[in-house]
């Protein structure tokens, strides 16, 4: 294994990853601050007097220059001090620690249910190609895909929670409490990761190294293991990562509709209560792990793929 | 020598020529409607649509925004199809009308987005270097965000209502349309009759809107039928959540998390927008993966 | 003595245009031994036929009427089990493409001792030891090391070299090449051609060897079937085929050669285009671009009529599908 090349590799990756963070957290900030309306009015109301709004925009340091706002944020937040809620009057940082958890289990759960439905019925499906199993595979995805999130959560909520009191309505905590909100979560991915295992998969199969995998004299099977799947596999390292970002939005109304108290359902409060600071906080954290996520996948991409690691 | 040559006329007079079969974007279609009867179906559901959205004052049997106190919250029956909400307006004329704000939302911002990312792409593409690297990382920006969370801070931001929905979609969503043309455009780029026409001075804009963006267009209306239900599904979300559309919004998102409360009592309250809600995605996602397996190799490898 | 010998073979694929017959009746015998070359244009089937053989056919062909034997068996009649047995160990295949037809993940060492272990009980300590040694034989450098290469490490010559290693190392009775060297350049093309000469003679096998061009056919082969729009058109010894071509379409290939030492204004090209074999003439299927056709041509289909022959005949003798030779020596009258 080359390790300098992987080891240049790395670096260069992470570096483009710079400005994007940069970026990101330039955008929700501009976002929060500029657009239409003083940032306080939004947070307070219209009807509040202008002492009140001019107090506060001193506390919250709203009244200093925008690119010095800017920087003391990004600074606090290398430190890891991500501003304090207004309305909680909370550190930000100790409210998301405090909620991030919650995500982190729901969506592992969920990612959990979705790769081992969707990768399975993926390879059922590219089996089987065209014959009854896979339309119905397939027709099953796509349906699921076209379901918007609080469709599952509430379909499922009456069916299994109300009707058969299987699961509990909401709340957090059980095991129980988590299957609904788990199968909810993870019900979009696994249909796009059912599609997209069985169309990597069908495309190795028409790959030239897989003819001559036969022509060695290798049984079906066995050609479907070593070779095929190898193959297809790569590309869905890259697609797992692709759902984080999915799976968080996806959160934000299963968190809601459950009444599970992750990082979706506090930046619904925050909107709710005009929370700017909590807000902000959310929308950039929750954006600073998909990057990282994608990141990760990336470098695991560069090391698992002899093509990248060996160089050309 | 004569002699073959009209021997050959008369026993095998279609052999003359050497016509190969043509596969022009016609005839791509064509074979679509001939194989694949489900993406048929869907493009019919969506003229139906279409149809349901332009004549829902004829079609629905009530006023959508009409209360009725008294009858509020009664189950399907002979009057009301589908029942009527907790104010006793119509559902089923909700649903109709409903029709009308989703095609809006999924057309108008994804035709908007598109135009953007469509522009950035050859931009970025053909002049490469430092205006490619710019574009590109800003791309990756905006696709770095959860799209619910930015579509929520933007409707922060500029308050509730389906005016600002639309701005918000139409802004955020440039970004992979972008990278779909910018990628078609490298490919593109390389090609001799590009190299033949820059070198006999035609303008770069020329260029770019007659010899590359042609060929980006498979892809881009794959892309533009895939886009809608995204739209769509943003908007619902949205509204479910409280930040979209705005009561008395006849929106479908809207109408579900109102009737969110009756879940348990009154089920078809939400199931009915939630199951309109998924017909017309279904439906345009099988209209774009129909046409995507005959239009379009590229974009499969997405 | 026949090791492999294909008879009457008839491959269609069913689409949803019609049925397109793209083996149409070819009988092919291959003698212990020799190397025998199928020529022809694209799509005039003989790719089809060397995947017939394989039984490697992709959906939706089939092969509909025929036998193919190989020691005794009738390679038609095996079901999907025992066919895998005998592919890679007593019949194998190399492929045109040398730089897709290797698994870009998996080092090319480990995929030859693939092929062995598939078919005989060796440690795979035992099964790398033969694998070098086959990469000795087929002349790839430094063989231990080579064996931990990846397929993109590797040049297409060498690609190549591995591919006939792979299907070699078994060895088996016959060696298929389908346009082996069409994908490589012209030096590396004679270095591959003498390396599949010396095989056939130090293993014994026989090579049944596909390409479109004369050249390699005249290097390498002992005798040559010439293939059109799914059937056999002429058969000979390779002298034979140059020197006494008898095939107006065998003499069309032969004039389309551009030469060195004539100077024409205009390079020659047979008139017309090969038929859509959806719609096939009732006659002869070369009869819409042969210059030589008569009334009979267009209306009957010419069986295979032997000709006189100086050569040796040791593989087969000089025959010919063309009315032209009808009366002479009756040969096998497919």
């Amino acid at each position: 294994m080359n390790s300098l090349n992987v080891i240049k590799k790395i670096l260069k990756r992470i570096l483009i990853s710079i400005p994007v963070l940069i970026g990101v957290v330039l955008i929700i900030f501009i976002m929060l601050r500029v657009v239409p309306g003083d940032p306080v009015t939004t947070m307070m109301g219209e009807h509040v007097n202008q002492t009140v709004i001019d107090k506060i925009s001193r506390e919250m340091g709203l009244d200093q220059p925008l690119y010095i706002q800017f920087f003391k944020y990004v600074g606090d937040a290398l430190h890891g001090d991500l501003g304090t809620s207004y309305r909680l009057n909370r550190n930000v940082t100790q409210i998301i620690l405090d909620a991030f958890p919650n995500t982190v289990v729901l969506s592992l759960c969920a990612a959990v249910v979705a790769w081992i439905i969707g990768i399975s019925a993926g390879i059922v499906s590219a089996v089987h190609q065209n014959k009854l199993l896979d339309r119905l595979f397939m027709g099953g995805a796509l349906v699921g895909v076209s379901m918007p999130v609080f469709m599952i959560a509430l379909v499922l909520q009456y069916a299994f929670a109300f009707k058969l009191k299987w699961f509990p309505i909401s709340g957090y905590g059980s095991a129980a409490s988590m299957v609904l909100p788990s199968i909810v979560l993870g019900w979009n991915s696994a249909g796009s990761i059912a599609r997209m295992t069985r169309s990597n998969l069908l495309g190795v199969m028409q790959e030239d190294y897989i003819r001559t995998a036969r022509a060695k004299g290798l049984r079906q099977n066995a050609v479907m293991v070593h070779h095929a799947l190898k193959n297809a596999m790569l590309p869905v390292i890259t697609m797992m990562a692709l759902q984080i970002s999915s799976l968080l939005s996806g959160a934000v109304i299963t968190e809601s509709v459950f009444g599970i108290p992750g990082i979706g359902r506090l930046a619904v409060n925050a909107i709710e209560n005009r929370d700017m600071p909590l807000l902000q906080g959310t929308v950039i954290f929750t954006t600073i792990l998909v990057i990282l996520g994608n990141l990760v996948a990336d470098l695991l991409y560069s090391v698992l793929d002899p093509r990248i690691r060996e160089g050309e | 020598m004569a002699d073959v040559k009209e021997l050959r006329k008369k026993y095998t007079p279609d052999m003359q020529s050497e016509i190969g079969e043509s596969d022009t974007f016609p005839d791509k279609i064509k074979r679509m409607f001939r194989q694949n009867k489900l993406a048929v179906f869907s493009f019919f559901v969506i003229l139906f649509i279409i149809f349901a959205a332009i004549f829902a004052p004829l079609v629905a049997p009530f006023d959508p925004y009409t209360q009725s106190l008294k009858d509020r919250l009664a189950s399907p029956n002979s009057m009301h199809l589908l029942g009527t909400d907790e104010l006793g307006r119509d559902v089923l004329s909700r649903i109709i009308y409903g029709t009308r704000i989703s095609l809006v939302i999924g057309l108008v911002p994804t035709i908007i987005s598109m135009v953007i990312g469509t522009i950035l792409g050859l931009i970025s593409g053909f002049y490469g270097k430092t205006v490619d690297f710019i574009i590109m990382r800003a791309a990756d920006i905006m696709l770095a965000f959860p799209s619910l969370l930015l579509a929520m801070v933007v409707m922060y931001t500029m308050g509730g209502g389906l005016v600002n929905i639309f701005i918000a979609l139409s802004l955020v969503n440039w970004a992979g349309t972008a990278r779909i043309v910018r990628a078609e455009t490298l490919s593109l780029k390389e090609k001799e009759y590009v190299e033949a026409a820059r070198s006999i001075g035609v303008k770069d804009i020329v260029i770019m809107i007659r010899h590359i963006l042609p060929n980006c267009l498979p892809s881009l209306i794959v892309l533009f039928t895939l886009n809608i239900p995204s739209a769509i599904l943003s908007e619902s979300s949205l509204s479910f959540l409280g930040v979209g559309a705005q009561p008395p919004s006849a929106s479908w998102g809207l109408m579900v998390v109102k009737a969110k409360k009756y879940l348990f009592s009154q089920p078809w309250l939400s199931l009915a927008p939630s199951i309109a809600i998924m017909i017309v995605v279904l439906a345009f996602n099988f209209l774009g993966d129909g046409l995507r397996d005959v239009l379009d190799p590229y974009l499969k490898e997405q | 003595m026949s090791v492999l010998s294909v008879d009457n073979l008839k491959t269609s694929f069913f689409t949803e245009k019609g049925e397109v017959p793209a083996v149409n009746g070819v009988t092919i015998d291959v003698p212990e031994g020799k190397i025998i070359g199928i020529v022809g244009e694209s799509g005039c089937g003989k790719s089809i036929t060397a995947m017939s053989i394989m039984r490697l056919l992709r959906h939706p062909g089939k092969i509909i009427s025929g036998s193919i034997n190989l020691e005794g068996q009738d390679l038609t009649k095996l079901s999907e089990r025992e066919m895998s047995e005998i592919r890679g160990s007593k019949l194998s295949i190399i492929f045109q493409e040398p730089m897709t037809s290797l698994n870009p993940v998996v080092k090319v060492g480990q995929q030859v001792s693939e092929a062995i272990r598939v078919h005989t009980k060796v440690s795979a300590a035992e099964a790398k030891k033969m694998t070098v040694e086959v990469f000795r034989r087929v002349g790839i450098p430094e063989p231990e090391k080579r064996y931990d290469s990846y397929p993109h490490q590797l040049s297409g010559g060498l690609r190549q070299r591995v591919m006939i290693g792979m299907a070699m190392v078994c060895r088996p009775k016959v060696m298929i090449a389908d346009e082996p060297t069409t994908a490589l350049d012209v030096t590396i093309e004679a270095q591959i051609l003498r390396l599949m000469k010396i095989l056939c003679r130090d293993y014994g096998t026989s090579i049944i060897l596909i390409t479109h061009n004369m050249g390699v056919i005249a290097e390498v082969c002992d005798y040559v079937y010439v293939m059109y729009a799914g059937q056999i058109m002429e058969q000979a010894e390779t002298y034979d085929l140059f020197d006494h071509t008898g095939h107006p379409y065998t003499c069309g290939l032969l004039r389309s050669i551009p030469s060195l030492s004539e100077n024409p204004k205009r390079l020659y090209t047979i008139e017309g285009v090969v038929p859509n074999l959806l719609r096939l003439p009732k006659g002869c299927l070369f009869c819409n671009r042969c210059e030589e056709a008569v009334e009979k041509c267009f209306t009957e289909r010419p069986n295979l009529y032997g000709v006189e022959s100086t050569a040796d005949s040791s593989c087969g003798i000089h025959a010919v599908r063309c009315f032209q030779y009808a009366g002479e020596v009756e040969a096998d009258g497919r």
